[in-house]
């Protein structure tokens, strides 16, 4: 026996989709999940420093260039009038050409600069697309079937728009803003320092003000996000069961449903509006009245004789400039939260750990033999009760086994865990003595292939959808698998034959040929163990015939588990086993059970006066 | 659905002007029209309040309060201050204002537009539903309706507001300033041109990008789906790939846009930049000649640099504008697509009856295919009896389970119930009286009972809804689902995904059972049962059935037995129906398709024959 290489990783239960809903934390959790969020802005930023450099130096040349046209106007009326009243007009040229060259800098910093920007947003989605691709596909399935594909949709698509939104509408104004507020700020330091205290006071209640907005609207946000992946989750689910929903009739109590969620939806956005439409107007009033008391205070100086008239105008222009673009501010501020917020969800999932874990040393298996081996398994679906009670199996390689059973015996846990869809809660399932948790998901996969009952169609053409078990095959390698399964005249009878494009769900293909279809798949991927769950169930007779005898060809040299209600299957089996409970309860060749007079007898029985 | 796809109508209102496209929007926004004014007029209060702080200041500083300290009178400082503070409270407060206004009807708007999406898509037929990809739809629900609500609230005013201040301004600087002000107004010229050019441009563009973020909507939710069937395979990495081509390409058209968007707003900074560079040297030259005066050349730049600020802003709210257009026809691409499975405008009603259901000359062709699948159908279903179905997998059995609910319509011929066309009936009414259990069972992410429920009336008294449900769930022998955790009350995942095949099938059978309809619809019921649940379901049916009107799509002998008497379709028609033995004895395709499969290859064709007859 092989030494156990891989200790069994502690179970864990994917996140549950009310912990992924909620949205009042408490303070420590909230603490945590902002800075999963901003930790992941950072990651997809920091590698991005250059172009991002990049951009905002654009920016500030194209402010500089912007914030240039006044200051030359002036310089012309001050200087350059006289001197030509002098009869100079080389101040005026001079003059004239800076602001020229002023002119095309900024128009082409500031163009240059959205290009810019929009190449670094571009790739920070890119990359944050592909990796939420990718670990949604690497996610067990225990986890998609609690977190259903609505909030993976909505992750990949609402929350990611916010993400997009910070970047065009937000960084433009945030870095002339800044800058704006530094020079201005700066200049009246300069001018008169104790009215710059004034200014530096007023930051008090703006800091109070953005952290009062900052906790709100981050609730809000969180609430928002929900509410929206709620209504995307009721969205795509009645879409997908549209037939249902209208063959009973049930469009108004959805329709209700739906515009319940669309008014929470919209709830939230404007909890959110409430926020941010007191929060902007709340920071232009903290700018006015700061200009008022500037003025107040520099009057009441002026009186004293302790500031000149002229100064004071300086003084109170410069304040009030100041908090000119503040509404800029806020609205940055406001799209931060907003990407935050969605960010803290997409990161959730990023930090959902597969309980399918892939080893960190796979030991490689180039050509598996297909060999199976369960050794004292014991499974059950999360905390659920026990499905599989220690179950021990050989099965060798070549061999085709039929697994039969009552719905609820263990036949497709059996099957996935053999297939590796779950690990075994206790003991281990070997595949040529390799523990299979030691397998590179690639080495597993080719290895192991396993159809099932429900035989999806991608859309593409009929083609890329058999190329599934194979995408390096040839043509002719496709239409070989299609023909073994009996579907080739199916397919060359469409209107493009295998570049037909399927429908979405497999519209006009008949579930029939679609199975055939998957069947096709599993031949073309040509593993050295085939599983097939019910994966004949939906086919005619006919059918079915071809499929067995082609299966019959394939499975020659292969090692095959088949789980199937219909008996037929059973007979190309050399083996069957017979499950209750979890357990197995019979053991052997189709003739052997038949003889023993056991459960399979009976099975048998009824099935052939079942048939015709 | 695929942008390139050939039959793809060109979108809809792409022919119309960006205004015209957009104004379609009107009956939806006129509730909110009152208040959208009202925070245009606020907005532009705000920003004149905006633009009267300095000048008040100055005014203030270098009159009133000059005076005042010449004569020692301090109260020559409260006022100007109270009017400085005063008009400052006034700016906040039109803001808030404005955005209080705006809030309201901008949310309000997309909610209505959303829910009359979503109303629109629950009665468009299958058909239509097979056309569109899931991924299409919800990038319309979501994304396009968020844009939609942001310029509402967001860019329409900004648009409005610039335009405004745009041209007062220009007025102001042609009735003051004269020669400045027209050179000022030929840089207007080529920005017209620039902004026209780029706004085609742009909106090709535009919708471009937005169609290809529905299809990668799409894949995601394909992805999702099919995850299943990408494990099985291992090909997660082979849909990443492909997903990150179309991520790719979305990224390029984005980027595309952004250099449009490049283009228009170095443009639109540049070309009045250099008006206002040719005006300072000619201003300076004319106020050198005594032609204006230096008070006049300050004004005229003051007035130029507020002008400014909206040109430049201009690019953006351009292109948001046009996103939102692009937004608006696609949104009104899919409420404008006509439903042709309607009710009639004088619904005949279909009153109690046995359920007798005929199918007469019935054809049914897809919109698309060359050829009809069903092709002259005659089918007659008596009250209260069973009749199988049987046919070769894609002969279009699953398609005529679809007309007698009418969730498609005939394209030839008529099905009737009761005697009536069920065109001529409201749709509710005969999919309360035809209920459908389909061969994959859509389960709902909702508990048990109301998932099998589902087409049972919830104005029922509980007590009954409670008898049916109990009663359905053990027809159907799916007794399992008192062993759930909460019982009927456990929540079954997305498509019932937790629940093994067969499971998932027998709750799909119990749901058809619990409506208890006059007619029931059972495609393939059976399939995915072992053979001992198969036989207590089949016995329990029977007793069900009795009475009922049937139609069973069935596939095998043991289904077959269900029925009093079998249809074979074949080619589009019905081509002989019987008893099963019957048609055993005298229809060689009814035994090919049929006939057992072991006996047959197990022990050649006559063998076979001589079982069948047994």
């Amino acid at each position: 026996m092989t030494p156990r290489t891989t200790a069994p990783p502690p179970r864990r239960d994917p996140r549950d989709v009310h912990a992924d809903d909620a949205s009042l934390l408490d303070r420590t959790t909230s603490r945590a999940v902002r800075r999963r969020s901003l930790r992941l802005l950072g990651e997809l930023l920091r590698p991005r420093w250059r172009p991002l450099a990049w951009a905002g130096l654009l920016i500030v040349v194209g402010t500089l260039g912007q914030v240039a046209g006044p200051l030359l106007v002036q310089a012309g009326i001050d200087t350059a009038l006289p001197a030509l009243r002098d009869g100079d007009p080389g101040r005026l040229a001079t003059i004239g050409g800076a602001y020229l060259a002023a002119a095309v800098l900024g128009g082409i910093c500031a163009g240059a600069y959205v290009r810019a920007a929009a190449r670094v947003a571009q790739s920070v989605l890119l990359e944050l697309r592909r990796r939420v691709f990718r670990h949604t596909q690497r996610l067990s399935l225990e986890f998609h079937e609690s977190y259903t594909s609505g909030r993976v949709i909505s992750r990949q698509t609402s929350d990611l728009e916010a993400l997009r939104e910070l970047f065009d509408g937000g960084l433009t104004g945030v870095v002339s803003s800044l800058m704006h507020m530094v020079f201005t700020g700066a200049a009246l330091f300069f001018v008169d320092w104790r009215s710059g205290l004034v200014l530096t006071a007023a930051l008090v209640p703006a800091w109070l003000l953005t952290r009062w907005f900052q906790r709100r609207s981050q609730l809000h946000y969180r609430e928002q996000r929900g509410a929206s992946a709620r209504l995307i989750v009721k969205f795509v689910e009645t879409m997908t069961g549209m037939r249902a929903v209208q063959a009973f009739r049930r469009e108004p109590t959805t329709q209700a449903e739906y515009a319940r969620l669309g008014e929470e939806y919209r709830d939230a956005n404007l909890r959110i509006f409430g926020v941010n439409g007191r929060y902007q107007p709340g920071l232009v009033l903290i700018g006015n009245v700061t200009v008022a008391a500037a003025l107040a205070y520099g009057g009441w100086r002026v009186f004293e004789g302790q500031l000149e008239l002229g100064a004071l105008v300086a003084v109170l222009l410069y304040v009030k400039r100041f908090f000119q673009p503040i509404q800029q501010l806020g609205m940055f501020y406001n799209a931060l939260q907003s990407a935050v917020a969605a960010l803290e969800k997409v990161s959730g999932l990023l930090a959902e750990e597969p309980t399918v874990v892939e080893p960190q040393r796979p030991t490689p298996l180039r050509r598996a033999r297909g060999e199976l081996r369960l050794e004292d398994v014991t499974f059950g679906y999360g905390k659920g009760p026990v499905v599989l009670p220690e179950l021990d199996l050989t099965i060798p390689a070549g061999q085709t086994v039929a697994l039969v059973g009552s719905t609820g015996a263990g036949k497709s846990t059996l099957a996935k865990l053999v297939t590796r869809f779950y690990d075994a809660s206790e003991g281990r399932v070997l595949l040529d003595g390799v523990d299979v948790r030691d397998l590179s998901t690639r080495d597993l996969r080719r290895a192991v292939v396993m159809v099932t009952q429900e035989a999806y169609l991608f859309s593409g053409t009929v083609r890329e959808n058999i190329a599934l078990g194979h995408p390096d095959a040839t043509d002719e390698q496709i239409e070989a698998a299609a023909r073994a399964v009996g579907v080739h005249d199916f397919v060359t009878g469409l209107p493009d034959g295998y570049g037909t494009e399927v429908n979405k769900r497999g519209g006009r293909v008949s579930s029939g040929q679609r199975q055939l279809l998957s069947f096709a798949r599993a031949f073309l991927a040509d593993p050295a163990v085939l599983v097939l769950d019910e994966a004949t169930s939906s086919l005619d007779v006919p059918g079915e015939r071809l499929v067995q005898a082609g299966l019959q060809t394939l499975l020659a040299d292969r090692t095959a588990i088949i789980i199937a209600h219909r008996l037929s299957t059973v007979a190309i089996a050399d083996r069957v086993l017979v499950m209750e409970g979890g357990r197995v309860v019979e053991d052997g060749t189709p003739q052997e059970l038949v003889m023993q007079q056991g459960r399979f007898a009976a099975l048998d029985a009824a099935w052939r006066d079942s048939v015709v | 659905m695929p942008p390139d796809s050939p039959e793809r109508p060109a979108p809809a209102g792409s022919q119309l002007g960006t205004v015209a496209s957009v104004l379609r929007l009107l009956p939806y926004v006129r509730p909110a029209l009152p208040r959208l004014v009202g925070g245009l007029v606020a907005s532009l209060g705000a920003g004149l309040a905006a633009l009267a702080i300095p000048r008040v200041l100055q005014r203030l500083v270098e009159g009133p309060l000059a005076q005042g300290v010449a004569a020692h009178d301090y109260t020559a400082l409260l006022w100007p201050t109270l009017a400085v503070l005063g008009l400052g409270v006034t700016e906040a407060g039109l803001i808030l204002l404005r955005r209080n206004l705006v809030m309201y009807p901008g949310t309000r708007v997309e909610a209505a537009l959303r829910t009359e999406l979503f109303r629109h898509l629950q009665q468009l037929p299958a058909a239509f539903h097979d056309r569109w990809s899931g991924g299409q739809l919800l990038s319309r629900s979501m994304g396009d309706l968020g844009l939609l609500r942001r310029w509402l609230v967001f860019g329409l005013l900004q648009l409005v507001v610039s335009t405004i201040t745009i041209a007062v301004g220009v007025a102001l600087l042609l009735a003051t300033a004269g020669w400045l002000g027209l050179v000022y107004l030929a840089g207007a010229i080529p920005v017209t041109i620039i902004a026209f050019r780029f706004s085609r441009r742009y909106r090709v563009i535009a919708r471009l990008s937005q169609d290809q973020s529905g299809d990668l909507a799409n894949t995601v939710e394909e992805s999702v789906h099919g995850i299943r069937v990408l494990k099985a395979f291992g090909r997660g990495e082979d849909a990443l790939e492909s997903f990150s081509g179309q991520a790719e390409e979305l990224r390029r058209t984005e980027i595309r846009k952004a250099g449009n968007q490049a283009t228009v707003t170095t443009s639109l900074q540049l070309i009045p930049e250099l008006t206002l560079a040719v005006c300072l040297m000619l201003g300076v030259w004319l106020a050198a000649e005594g032609q204006v005066t230096v008070g006049a050349l300050v004004a005229f730049f003051l007035t130029a640099a507020v002008i400014n600020g909206p040109v430049v802003d201009l690019g953006m709210t351009l292109s948001m504008t046009l996103n939102a257009r692009t937004a608006v026809d696609r949104f009104f691409e899919v409420i404008e697509t006509p439903n042709p499975l309607t009710d009639p405008a004088e619904p005949a009603e279909l009153g109690e009856g046995p359920g007798h259901v005929v199918l007469r000359g019935v054809g049914f062709r897809h919109d698309d295919a060359p050829a009809p699948v069903l092709d002259g159908v005659d089918l007659e279903l008596p009250a209260g009896t069973t009749t199988a179905l049987v046919g070769l997998t894609g002969s279009g059995k699953s398609t005529l389970a679809l007309l007698v609910p009418r969730l498609a319509d005939v394209t030839a011929g008529a099905v009737e119930i009761d005697g009536h066309d069920v065109r001529s009936l409201r749709r509710h009414d005969v999919r309360r009286a035809v209920a459908v259990a389909f061969e994959d069972p859509t389960l709902f992410s909702a508990t048990v009972r109301d998932n099998v429920l589902l087409g049972v009336d919830d104005d029922l008294p509980s007590e009954t809804r409670e008898r049916l449900l109990h009663e359905a769930v053990e027809v159907a022998q799916a007794g399992f689902v008192h062993d759930l955790p909460q019982g009927v009350d456990t929540r079954i995942g997305e498509e019932g995904l937790s629940l093994s095949g067969g499971q998932r099938q027998r709750l799909a059978l119990a749901r058809a059972i619990a409506a208890r309809p006059r007619v029931l619809v059972l495609d393939d019921p059976l399939s995915a049962l072992d053979v001992t649940t198969e036989e207590a379901v089949t016995t329990r049916l029977r007793e069900v059935l009795e009475g009922t009107t049937s139609l069973i799509i069935a596939h095998r002998p043991s289904t077959v037995a269900l029925a009093d008497r079998v249809a074979v379709l074949s080619e589009g028609r019905i081509t002989a129906v019987g008893t099963h033995r019957e048609l055993l004895a005298s229809d060689d395709h009814y035994r090919y398709v049929i006939a057992s499969l072991e006996a047959d290859w197990k022990s050649g064709e006559h063998d076979h024959d001589t079982e069948a007859t047994r």
